[in-house]
């Protein structure tokens, strides 16, 4: 009698919670996991990456297409591994529905091939940008809002060559994924403008000691391209100070960016004067950028934020928009294996902070481009950057064809690309 | 010496040129040839210094940790939360007084403090349980390690040295001949060279504490039979409190000096734990010379390793620890038993 008394309980119970999970279904909150770095190099770089997405969250008041969005937190230090770990924590715990992030390059790469396995979810790139993550096998579900770092680094070359006349360059540049793509935006310019690069030096990513390779930095050149950043960068110059720094900096996407700049110590005297390309210029004229900053200002105090928002804060803004943007276009529906949602993010064109946005057709942004150079901020007590020229709708393959850029240029690595054979092609 | 040349005299005379070789590299200026296969010397240079600076922090660290085995049997797996901790304590100190050197002293010491408690809490209660003491001591670290994360976050710290310590200066060392044939010699950052002679003076501090005072006396006659020793009525129990809280504060120094030409940031306990281990193993467990030998051999192979054959300078340290075991278990200058 109890026994069945009991079966008929929980068969109650099961048809009401599945009546209840139907009639809600359109109420129930949307989830978003965020992976973003919060430790190692990019510790910094990615507590300010959380802030621009929870600014976005909060202009839209925690909402999106009519349904509230619930989100959690995916901690990564900036390996793949650890951003492959946290993902599927997101996914299969923390029964996410989108994924915003990750930061780090050979994040982006993990990611991109998870997004294989998990046709359901519909990730978001956060800040990651090695080429490859959308270039070479890209996946249906992963989208990239940000412009990539070969993109991010394009036109520094010819700017350096032409506007200040540094053709002999030795490089510094972190051993990885972004490292290579990064270098790769800088070094087909730059050769391509005329300029040799005299010897390429590769640090792992969480290098702390840099004595060597500051040893073995030529003398005869006009410039060292620093292709490092977050905390590696602020080490390799306090070492570099120490080791009484001589030669003109050029700088990576990520060396002139609040992340460093803030940086306490002698580190920051080496920059002064570093010219470098990237997603953003802290003193940009766009009025979407103007009204970012005080909104980033205003939202948290003086002593929790930077002075003005770092890339990874502006990246992480951006992709968080875009898919609120795109939750809001199709009234927050997500049935359908997201079918219509990724119609709707595929589609989208944003006037950002940072420019205008639009995707190609590997979901990765077509954008503009910043030359910033370093400069004392107004009241002598840090460094910001100081705008040279923006750029406008810089694709990944900048503007050539995809085969002539294989042939001419080729995918990220150590070697490529080839300077020689770009400089004499070039003439 | 004597005994191992008249043994071996061909190995001894190989030995021999390699030193008067390396000792010619260092001082000569290179012929253009050699250069053109090893690089230029001001590199070489630079490296070697560089590995010796290392070397001297690895020392710092292993030293404390042989020098606690030695005499306790006690793997203290902790050991490199100790150093994290003495980081960030250094650092907070620097910043607040101002004072880098007085840092120093303040981390000593409260490092040494939690050493002691360390002894007193975890290891007098396992006394004998070797394999207690080292699981325990795993998970100390691994409790440490996220109450420091909790405490300073995941971000890199460095500790600014003072400005009498900034910039390069001349070492009277020829690095090559400058564009115009004069000789150019290195130069090399101040703070680096002030570590290199601090860890030498405490090196040799410790060597003449151990063998000339009565206290190092106790110690090493502790590190052969502390039974022995304590039924004589020396009080072992302080002995031990004592050179615990010296090793702790050590690997706490070591942390400041990590954290003033490196960073301090998560994870580096376990790299410098492993350091030391490495560093042990290869000198010798519970040898103070095994420490400064393995120290400076690690050091150098990292550093020259990161020059000459960067892809594989990780490997190079392990070769090392390999070969050693392979064909001396006991460690360079261990004893066996």
């Amino acid at each position: 009698m109890t026994l069945k008394k009991a079966l008929v309980a929980t068969a109650i119970l099961a048809v009401g919670g599945l009546v209840g999970q139907v009639a809600a279904a359109d109420e129930d909150p949307i989830r978003i996991g965020v992976l973003v770095t919060q430790e190692g190099t990019f510790a910094n770089a990615g507590s300010d990456g959380l802030r621009g997405f929870e600014l976005a969250l909060r202009e839209a008041g925690m909402e999106a297409g009519g349904r509230s969005i619930e989100w959690v937190l995916g901690p990564t230090n900036g390996t793949p591994d650890s951003a492959l770990r946290a993902a599927r924590q997101l996914v299969d715990s923390d029964d996410v529905d989108l994924i915003i992030g990750p930061l780090s390059g050979s994040e982006g790469i993990a990611m991109r091939d998870y997004a294989h396995t998990v046709p359901e979810i519909t990730i978001i790139n956060g800040v990651s940008s090695a080429m490859e993550t959308t270039f070479v096998d890209p996946a249906e579900n992963f989208f990239r809002f940000n412009i990539q770092g070969a993109q991010a680094g394009y036109g520094l070359g010819s700017y350096v060559v032409n506007e200040r006349g540094w053709t002999r360059v030795a490089t510094v540049a972190a051993d990885y994924s972004f490292g290579y793509t990064n270098f790769l935006g800088f070094a087909a310019d730059f050769c391509a403008a005329g300029g040799e690069i005299v010897e390429r030096f590769w640090v792992p990513l969480g290098s702390s000691d840099f004595g060597a390779v500051i040893a073995a930095l030529p003398y005869d050149v006009d410039a060292i391209y620093l292709g490092i950043g977050g905390t590696d960068a602020i080490n390799f110059l306090n070492q570099y100070e120490q080791a009484g720094a001589e030669t003109n900096l050029i700088g990576s996407s990520i060396i002139a960016d609040q992340s460093v700049l803030t940086a306490r110590g002698t580190a920051r005297d080496a920059l002064i004067g570093t010219p470098a390309a990237g997603w953003q210029a802290a003193d940009s004229d766009l009025p979407e950028w103007q009204a970012f900053v005080a909104a980033y200002q205003a939202g948290w105090p003086e002593d929790e934020r930077f002075p003005s928002p770092s890339l990874y804060a502006t990246l992480y803004y951006n992709a968080t928009v875009a898919a609120l943007t795109a939750l809001d276009e199709v009234g927050g529906d997500l049935s359908d294996g997201h079918t219509e949602f990724r119609a709707a993010l595929s589609a989208l064109e944003m006037d950002s902070p940072i420019g205008h946005i639009s995707l190609d057709e590997n979901r990765q942004a077509v954008g503009s481009v910043f030359i910033s150079e370093v400069v004392e901020n107004a009241d002598g007590t840090g460094l910001t950057t100081q705008l040279v020229s923006r750029t406008d709708g810089v694709n990944a393959t900048f503007g050539l064809p995809t085969d002539q850029f294989m042939s001419m240029v080729g995918l990220p690595s150590r070697d490529t690309p080839d300077c020689d054979a770009l400089r004499d092609a070039a003439n | 010496m004597r005994e191992f040349a008249r043994q071996h005299p061909v190995w001894s005379g190989i030995a021999i040129v390699v030193a008067l070789f390396v000792i010619w590299a260092i001082f000569a200026p290179w012929p253009e040839g050699f250069e053109a296969i090893f690089g230029r010397k001001r590199v070489f240079l630079n490296a070697v210094f560089s590995g010796i600076t290392l070397g001297a922090l690895y020392f710092l660290v292993a030293s404390g940790f042989t020098l606690i085995f030695g005499l306790m049997h006690n793997v203290n797996l902790a050991h490199g939360s100790l150093y994290l901790l003495g980081g960030y304590l250094g650092y907070e100190f620097a910043e607040w007084t101002g004072y880098w050197l007085l840092s120093f002293v303040l981390v000593f010491v409260v490092v040494g403090c939690v050493g002691m408690a360390m002894q007193v809490l975890v290891f007098r209660r396992l006394e004998g349980q070797e394999l207690r003491q080292t699981l325990v001591t795993i998970g100390i670290s691994v409790v440490a390690a996220d109450l420091m994360l909790w405490a300073w976050g995941g971000s890199s710290y460095q500790v600014m040295s003072p400005d009498w310590l900034r910039g390069p200066m001349e070492l009277p060392l020829i690095a090559g001949y400058g564009r115009d044939g004069e000789l150019v010699y290195l130069r090399y950052p101040k703070v680096r060279i002030a570590i290199l002679f601090a860890a030498i003076v405490i090196g040799i501090g410790i060597w003449m504490a151990l063998n000339r005072t009565r206290i190092g006396m106790i110690i090493r006659a502790g590190v052969d039979d502390r039974d022995i020793l304590g039924a004589m009525g020396i009080p072992i129990s302080r002995v031990f409190l004592g050179v615990f809280a010296f090793g702790a504060g050590l690997a706490g120094i070591a942390g400041v000096v990590g954290g003033t030409f490196q960073s301090i940031a998560p994870g580096e306990d376990t790299r410098f734990l492993m350091a030391s281990l490495v560093v042990v193993i290869v000198g010798g467990m519970g040898s103070l010379q095994g420490a400064a030998i393995g120290a400076v051999l690690i050091g150098l192979a990292e550093q020259l390793g990161s020059v000459y054959m960067p892809t594989y300078a990780v490997v190079l340290t392990f070769l090392i620890m390999a070969a050693v075991l392979a064909f001396r278990p006991q460690g360079l200058m261990g004893r066996r038993g």
